[in-house]
């Protein structure tokens, strides 16, 4: 067998046209050697574009690709030893299961024996032993997908990419998958860039996440920098839920910065004093799972007073809808557990707040 | 108004009675003249079963022969039809160079010629005495008998039927789920594996298609053999008998079981198959995009697809100049030319052409009411007893002209029929009704086919606003399957229009013949080859114009009009 050690990729401005419309544009992006990267996007932000680009279905318009430290663009999708798990699987269905994972070892040329038995390690590693003489039509939804991902595996590309694989599964089965392709994932570490646009997933299984839309990519980082540290709107909203309240900056100071919002509610946030200027307008962005609620009577610490417009309980946990000055709603998750009191309709409670969870955005 | 509640029709019921009425009209037209043919090859004079006949056709060795003849020229038919289809198919459906969309319609051209009209066409370029030939006997002296015997018949039929097998094949490349072929070549597949691994197997089903076409057709082609006088063959050994022993010879009887024996068996050996073949697969990711082939390469493609169609087009040429010559034989070209031909066809025989006109058109009338109707039963009826139809409807397909005629001379000869004074084979009514039942299942398809994809609640919405089913089929179904059913009509129109297996034993008298039989006739004689080649180009720019007519309606579905 060989040992392969797996890649590095880098994106150098890389681009795609169709037509007048730039599906791609302009991404750079640096995919370190057993990385577990995502593209993450909405419907359309041109993330199979990206995808298939590497895999050398589609040309660059502009920029080039660079897989551990040789320009990939002039090589032929079959020489580029990259393994793509389509979207929808494209299992070929006039082969078995079998035949279909053994495909890209029988065009390496590989001895019989080694097929064989590297065929019962790729279906033993989905977990899909048993069902070799099948074929693709006699599977389940999410059978299809282990294979089509056991028939990538088995060559063990230099580089693995997954295109939404769980996307045709429903959310359990989804659920089960995803910790399995971690655990492959962590096994193999092979390099990995798997496609979604589902932020759950994202942030669950990656070690760097690059958000996509319309075609560029507007931030990158861990997870947890996403999802702390937004820097935009469209970030800030499409990884996890946020209320975004529109505020004014009263107050520069030292380490931070002091906002306005709501009925005159004043609250110092974190923030480089330098890059704003006094008065001018913000978006505050506050996540629902940050703010805790309490007896207006009780609150110390730092907070606010609103009003409780709706209740909505789901299973583990409430989700309040509170009225804080005109037209201002705020979105509050409080677990379902524990000691914590409920709150009815029209009751005034205190919003706490951890004011370092709290995150300035550029008004759009 | 409830129409909640399913009701279960009961028999009489309209719904009941049209489809009682319909079954009728089919058992008397298809399947009581197949019956009977059957019960005259195996009963004994006492009126008892026997296979005594049908035992002794094994023993005459001309009929034999015959059997292995027909079985050869489909098998050969089918060979060499894929050798020039299937590379045309690939070039058209996965290549883009400049002249692409040209090269498909040119790929369609031998269709538009009937090939009885091909036959003697072929014969003056590739003949005996032919253009090929002088020419061969000039330069080099000697000959090559291409349009010899069973070679002749095999060429003849392989060049005018190789489109179906490409035109299905072609359908299903391009119907190819783009990703099927991306995951090959990402797992290190191109090039000729490619194409083998992944492609061929994938189009299997459409390409089966292709060939079950043509191996029935090319069993049931009697003007062929006909016209190039080879007649070691089931179809016109058939023919032969009935026309010089009358109609109370057995063995005619025995040889159309036999030729229907073997349609059937073409047709469940290529269901079987296909059943094991046909995955479902829809496109999801969208189909393959062609590759460009630019300078060299192009050109390249232009040489292969030159070297597969130019044999095919040849008779086009030959038909045309043969129709505007007054002598040629045994020269290169025309000696003498003349408009001669087409003056004798259009202002002294003109009854030939009008004939034609009237009865494709009628048949095709009828085909198109019957079609739709057919398959609005089909799809939306209730009533049980319905599968029935489908069947019948279809059974033409694989019921050779020959054996239809002669069920209808059996059935209809003796007695006069009620309204008409006299048989109904001494009528042209005769080659009307052979028409429209040979080509019902081209409108029932297309019907089905139109009706099928029409959304139920377009339907549902008209009688939720008062329609009953009547007005609704009058004024949305009808009118939303119009173009299928046009398409579908006019398929069954240029087929009919050139019909010659079951015309040429249908034909009461010959002022009621219509083009092919007057194509026939005219070439039986030297002097009439000129008039009948003339009648062939008015064939030709007949089916052409309905051939492209048709294409235009039927849009992305022109596969599936050629399909069986
Ligand atoms: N072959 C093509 N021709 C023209 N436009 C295309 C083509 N392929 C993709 N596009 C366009 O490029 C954009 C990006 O498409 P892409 O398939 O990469 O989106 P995606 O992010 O994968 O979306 P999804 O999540 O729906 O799969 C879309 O606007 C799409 O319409
Ligand atoms: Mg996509």
């Amino acid at each position: 067998m060989r040992a392969k050690l797996s890649s590095e990729v880098r994106l150098e401005g890389v681009g795609k046209r169709y037509g007048a419309l730039w599906a791609v544009q302009g991404v750079s992006l640096d995919i370190l050697p057993g990385e577990f990267f995502t593209l993450l996007g909405p419907s359309g932000c041109g993330k199979t574009t990206l995808l298939r680009m590497i895999a050398g279905f589609a040309l660059p318009d502009a920029g080039r690709i660079v897989v551990d430290g040789q320009p990939i663009d002039h090589i032929p999708p079959w020489q580029r030893d990259v393994g793509l798990v389509f979207q929808h699987g494209a299992l070929w269905p006039h082969l078995s299961v079998k035949d279909n994972v053994a495909f890209g070892l029988r065009e390496r040329k590989l001895p019989r024996e080694e097929i064989a038995s590297r065929v019962a390690a790729a279906l033993s590693q989905v977990g899909l032993e048993g069902l070799e003489a099948r074929r693709p039509s006699q599977l389940s939804g999410g059978q299809q997908q282990r294979v089509a991902l056991a028939r990538t595996l088995a060559v063990q590309p230099r580089l693995l990419l997954l295109d939404e694989p769980l996307s045709s599964l429903d959310a359990p089965l989804r659920a089960q998958m995803r910790l399995e392709l971690a655990r492959l994932q962590r096994d193999l570490a092979i390099t990995t860039i798997y496609v979604t646009h589902d932020q759950a997933e994202a942030l669950a299984l990656s070690n760097r996440v690059a958000v996509l839309q319309a075609g560029s990519v507007i931030q990158e980082g861990t997870p947890e920098e996403l999802y702390r540290r937004p820097r935009s709107r469209f970030v800030a909203e499409f990884v996890g839920a946020a209320n975004l309240v529109p505020a004014e900056i009263v107050e520069l100071r030292e380490t931070g910065l002091l906002v306005e919002f709501g009925a005159g509610i004043r609250l110092p946030v974190p923030g480089d004093p330098a890059r704003w200027r006094l008065g001018s307008r913000t978006l505050l962005c506050l996540r629902p799972e940050a703010l805790r609620l309490e007896e207006a009577a009780i609150g110390r610490g730092m907070g606010f007073v609103g009003t409780v417009a709706s209740r909505v309980f789901e299973g583990d946990r409430h989700l309040y809808e509170l009225r804080i000055g005109e037209g201002t709603l705020l979105r509050v998750e409080m677990p379902a557990l524990g000691e914590g009191r409920i709150f009815r309709l029209g009751d005034r409670v205190r919003v706490e707040l951890n004011p370092e969870s709290a995150v300035l955005l550029p008004p759009e | 108004m409830n129409r909640v509640l399913v009701r279960r029709p009961r028999f009489w019921d309209p719904e009941g009675i049209l489809l009682l009425a319909l079954l009728l009209l089919l058992a008397a037209g298809v399947l009581y003249p197949l019956l009977q043919v059957l019960h005259v090859a195996v009963a004994s004079e006492g009126g008892g079963l026997t296979f005594r006949h049908l035992g002794a056709f094994f023993q005459r060795p001309l009929f034999l022969e015959s059997l292995v003849h027909t079985l050869a020229t489909g098998v050969l038919a089918v060979l060499f039809g894929s050798l020039v289809g299937v590379p045309l198919a690939v070039l058209t459906v996965r290549y883009r160079f400049r002249g692409r969309t040209t090269l498909q319609t040119l790929a369609l051209l031998p269709l538009v010629i009937p090939p009885f009209v091909g036959a003697v066409a072929f014969q003056q370029i590739l003949g005996r005495s032919g253009v090929m030939n002088l020419l061969l006997l000039r330069t080099f002296g000697t000959t090559l008998p291409l349009m010899e015997g069973l070679t002749g018949v095999v060429l003849v039929q392989t060049l005018h039927y190789f489109p179906f097998i490409m035109l299905n094949t072609a359908a299903a490349l391009a119907g190819l789920d783009r990703s099927l072929e991306e995951a090959a070549q990402n797992l290190g597949c191109s090039g000729f594996r490619l194409f083998r691994r992944v492609l061929l197997p994938l189009a299997l089903p459409g390409y089966a298609a292709g060939a079950l076409v043509t191996f029935i057709r090319v069993i049931d082609d009697l003007g062929t053999p006909l016209m190039l006088n080879y007649t070691t063959l089931l179809a016109p050994q058939a023919y032969l008998r009935v026309t010089t022993m009358g109609l109370t010879d057995v063995d005619g009887y025995v040889i159309c079981v036999m030729l229907v024996a073997l349609s059937l068996a073409a047709l469940a050996g290529t269901k079987a198959a296909l059943g094991r073949w046909e995955y479902a697969v829809l496109p999801r990711s969208g189909e393959a995009e062609p590759r460009a082939l630019h300078g060299a390469r192009a050109v390249g493609a232009w040489v292969v697809a030159a070297a597969l169609l130019v044999p095919a087009l040849l008779p086009h040429v030959g038909i045309l100049v043969l129709s505007v010559s007054k002598v040629w034989s045994l020269s290169l070209l025309p000696t003498v030319y003349t408009p001669g031909n087409y003056e004798e066809v259009l202002f002294r025989t003109p009854g030939f052409i009008w004939n034609t006109l009237r009865y494709a058109s009628l048949a095709a009338l009828v085909d198109v009411a019957l079609g739709a109707l057919i398959a609005w039963l089909l799809l939306r009826g209730r009533v049980r007893g319905r599968a029935w139809l489908d069947t019948i409807a279809t059974m033409p397909l694989a019921i050779p002209g020959v054996v239809l005629a002669v069920g209808y001379l059996r059935v209809f000869h003796g007695w006069n029929f009620p309204g008409l004074g006299a048989p109904l084979t001494a009528t042209w009514l005769i080659l009307v009704l052979a028409y429209s039942m040979r080509r019902l299942p081209y409108t029932v398809r297309a019907a089905y086919a139109s009706l099928q994809q029409l959304p139920v609640a377009l339907e549902e919405a008209a009688q939720n606003l008062g329609a009953n089913r009547l007005k609704t089929f009058a004024r949305v179904t009808g009118p939303l399957m119009a173009r299928g059913l046009l398409a579908g009509g006019l398929l069954a129109f240029i087929t009919s229009a050139v019909e010659l297996s079951s015309t040429i034993l249908l034909v009461p008298r010959m002022e009621l013949g219509p083009l092919s039989y007057g194509i026939y006739v005219y070439m039986q004689s030297a002097v009439g080859r000129g008039p009948g080649a003339a009648l062939g180009v008015i064939a030709i720019v007949l089916v052409g114009c309905g051939t492209w007519l048709a294409h235009r309606l039927a849009a992305r579905g022109t596969g599936l009009l050629f399909r069986l």
